[in-house]
């Protein structure tokens, strides 16, 4: 395995079609690709804990914190840059993960799921009560500039998903740096037996702390991205826990055989979203839980086990 | 004084009204190890069920007091028809995996009845207050309660010393006790499992649709009711110690108190306080308040 690394290859190719696909594709598309892959972003957060065996209810307390930290920022500290404002976000939420991480990591399975989701909702609680912030209406974001640039018109779009396409695969790489470590092949260790992990001498907790930050600090850079491409912020849209759930979803769509999947699968997503919406408003939800009753049922593994088959069988 | 006691009294009736909602989530959860997302679901399609009757029964003109049967009446034949339909339809092929597998399709069912709930009933508020306006008030003083949310607190009471009586009292319910001790070791005493999950899966369920019927008089019953039942009564059933039955009427008094005590005194933390409060309890005790210990498999 060492070397040369494929993913590395992979990745670069990805992120090249990306920036090609930002220039030729037209504009919806291109906002599409943006939603995309912020969600992308946190849904790979999500992978993370997945493979050591944890699922997080509450990750839109993170996406929510992210979108927050760059509302607050642009508002009264008066940062438009969006390169230090991703950043700024993704530690604030990777800070708040920590601190939620101390207490949330003595829990595993179901508690580990509900206890992070009302971590959420007391966030959700706290922004809808807060009118400073606009309560359950938001407030709009100003566009961002970039390293001193200021693009108009329809070069902002592109340039905020240029951006967000930057940040996605080299969290991308980053993840599966961290994946390839020593820790992170813990993470399915852990899945599959906690206290044979400690008899070996490793602490089961530090490894899940530092991929609940891990995760924290993506779905926090997630939010940030987000908020730029949208321009508005508000609760129910960022920290509500069926936003949580929706990060779940996509997480079992995927499929978490490959980094890669969590971009597909919010692509797909976003895709089945922006259909359902436009053709039956009043079933969107229904196609949603269908869909995940199917996937549960008949891929467990989600989408990527599909490529996974196919490239056995051929 | 007078604050006091209306923290009190609206406490109470808050309490109850949580007991209610979220004794059904408990249940289902102590003997099948299932947290049911869905259980908003029923709450929200009871509510409906109950104000659509509630309406043609008033309609018809028949004696008015009759109302309140017709609410009873909704919450069975709504829990009895879902139930039954989801764990026969559906959960019994998964039992055996994974629990968050598990949470995650009663979360795709909640998705899916979210919807059926906007085709059946279109996404206008329904309104049936008369039940609640039949009652009258009862004055403390300069306070005035409704009868029916007083009300609400005996059927609390009385459904839970129901389910406490059926439990330890009763063959069946002792049985039942032995599922959720060890589910193995009751089957090989002869106990049918599979139809003691069926059971408590529709008991479970009536609850739920129960609270949504008691409640569709209180307020005006529109879409997405149902979503925020679910969080409050993980909040309460967690608060207590997921599966006990006292550990829910313990989280409902705990948090309906302080969630009355916010309301009156600072009702900026109306919304998180119950959230801070679940979490405060599960730094000092993981499993909630009235929880086993399980012993660590290695």
């Amino acid at each position: 395995m060492m070397g040369t690394d494929k993913t590395l290859t992979v990745l670069g190719a990805t992120l090249l079609a990306l920036v090609a696909a930002g220039f030729l594709l037209p504009d919806w598309a291109v906002f599409l690709l943006t939603l995309s892959l912020a969600r992308g972003l946190v849904v790979l957060g999500l992978l993370i804990l997945w493979r050591s065996g944890l699922v997080s209810f509450g990750q839109a307390l993170f996406f929510g914190t992210g979108a927050y930290t760059v509302g607050l920022l642009v508002l009264f500290a008066g940062l438009r840059d969006i390169v230090a404002l991703t950043v700024l976000a993704a530690l604030a939420a990777g800070l708040l993960a920590w601190l939620v991480g101390l207490l949330l990591t003595g829990y595993r399975d179901i508690f580990f799921a509900m206890l992070s989701m009302a971590f959420s909702m007391i966030l959700y609680g706290i922004l809808v009560k807060t009118e400073l912030l606009g309560s359950t209406d938001g407030f709009n974001v100003p566009h961002p500039t970039f390293l001193g640039y200021a693009p108009a018109g329809e070069k902002m779009r592109v340039s905020i998903y240029l951006w967000t396409a930057l940040v996605s695969m080299a969290a991308a790489y980053g993840v599966h740096r961290h994946l390839s470590s020593t820790m992170g092949q813990l993470g399915a260790a852990i899945r599959d037996n906690e206290i044979r992990v400690e008899y070996l001498g490793a602490s089961v907790r530090r490894v899940l702390l530092i991929q609940v930050i891990i995760a924290g600090a993506l779905a926090g850079a997630g939010g940030a991205v987000t908020a730029f491409a949208v321009g508005h912020i508000d609760p129910d849209a960022m920290a509500y826990w069926t936003v949580s759930g929706e990060f779940v979803f996509v997480t079992i769509l995927s499929g978490t055989g490959h980094i890669l999947a969590p971009f597909l699968g919010s692509l797909l997503f976003e895709l089945i979203r922006s259909f359902a919406f436009q053709y039956s408003p009043y079933t969107w939800q229904m196609v949603l839980g269908t869909s995940l009753l199917l996937i549960i049922l008949f891929l467990p593994n989600g989408l990527w086990s599909l490529y996974a088959r196919l490239r056995k069988g051929g | 004084m007078l604050t006091f006691v209306a923290i009190l009294v609206d406490g109470l009736i808050y309490s109850s009204w949580l007991f209610v909602v979220a004794v059904g989530l408990t249940l289902i959860f102590g003997v099948m190890k299932i947290l049911n997302v869905a259980h908003g679901s029923l709450y929200a399609f009871g509510a409906y069920a109950s104000a659509s009757l509630i309406g043609a029964y008033f309609n018809a003109g028949w004696a008015p007091l009759g109302s309140f049967a017709v609410i009873l009446l909704a919450a069975l034949i709504i829990g009895v028809a879902l139930g039954l339909l989801m764990e026969r339809g559906l959960l019994r092929f998964m039992y055996g995996r994974d629990e968050v597998i598990i949470v995650l399709v009663t979360y795709a069912v909640f998705l899916i009845l979210e919807d059926v709930i906007i085709l059946i009933w279109g996404t206008s508020p329904y309104f049936a207050y008369q039940p609640y306006s039949l009652l009258g008030t009862a004055s403390f003083g300069v306070l005035t309660f409704s009868n029916y949310d007083l009300a609400l607190i005996g059927l609390s009471v009385f459904i839970g010393g129901l389910l406490w009586w059926g439990l330890t009292a009763t063959r069946q319910g002792k049985m039942l006790q032995a599922v959720i001790h060890d589910r193995e070791m009751a089957l090989a005493f002869g106990i049918d499992v599979t139809r003691m999950f069926t059971i408590t899966f529709v008991i479970g369920a009536v609850l739920g649709a129960l609270g949504g019927a008691v409640t569709a008089p209180q307020i005006s019953v529109t879409p997405g009711i149902g979503v925020e039942v679910i969080v409050i009564a993980f909040a309460v059933v967690v608060v207590g110690g997921m599966g006990s039955i006292p550990g829910a009427a313990v989280g409902a008094l705990i948090v309906g108190m302080i969630r009355a005590t916010a309301v009156h005194l600072i009702p900026q933390v109306e919304l998180f306080v119950i959230y801070a409060v679940m979490s405060l309890v599960l730094a000092f005790r993981p499993k909630g308040l009235f929880s086993r210990a399980e012993a660590r498999k290695i």
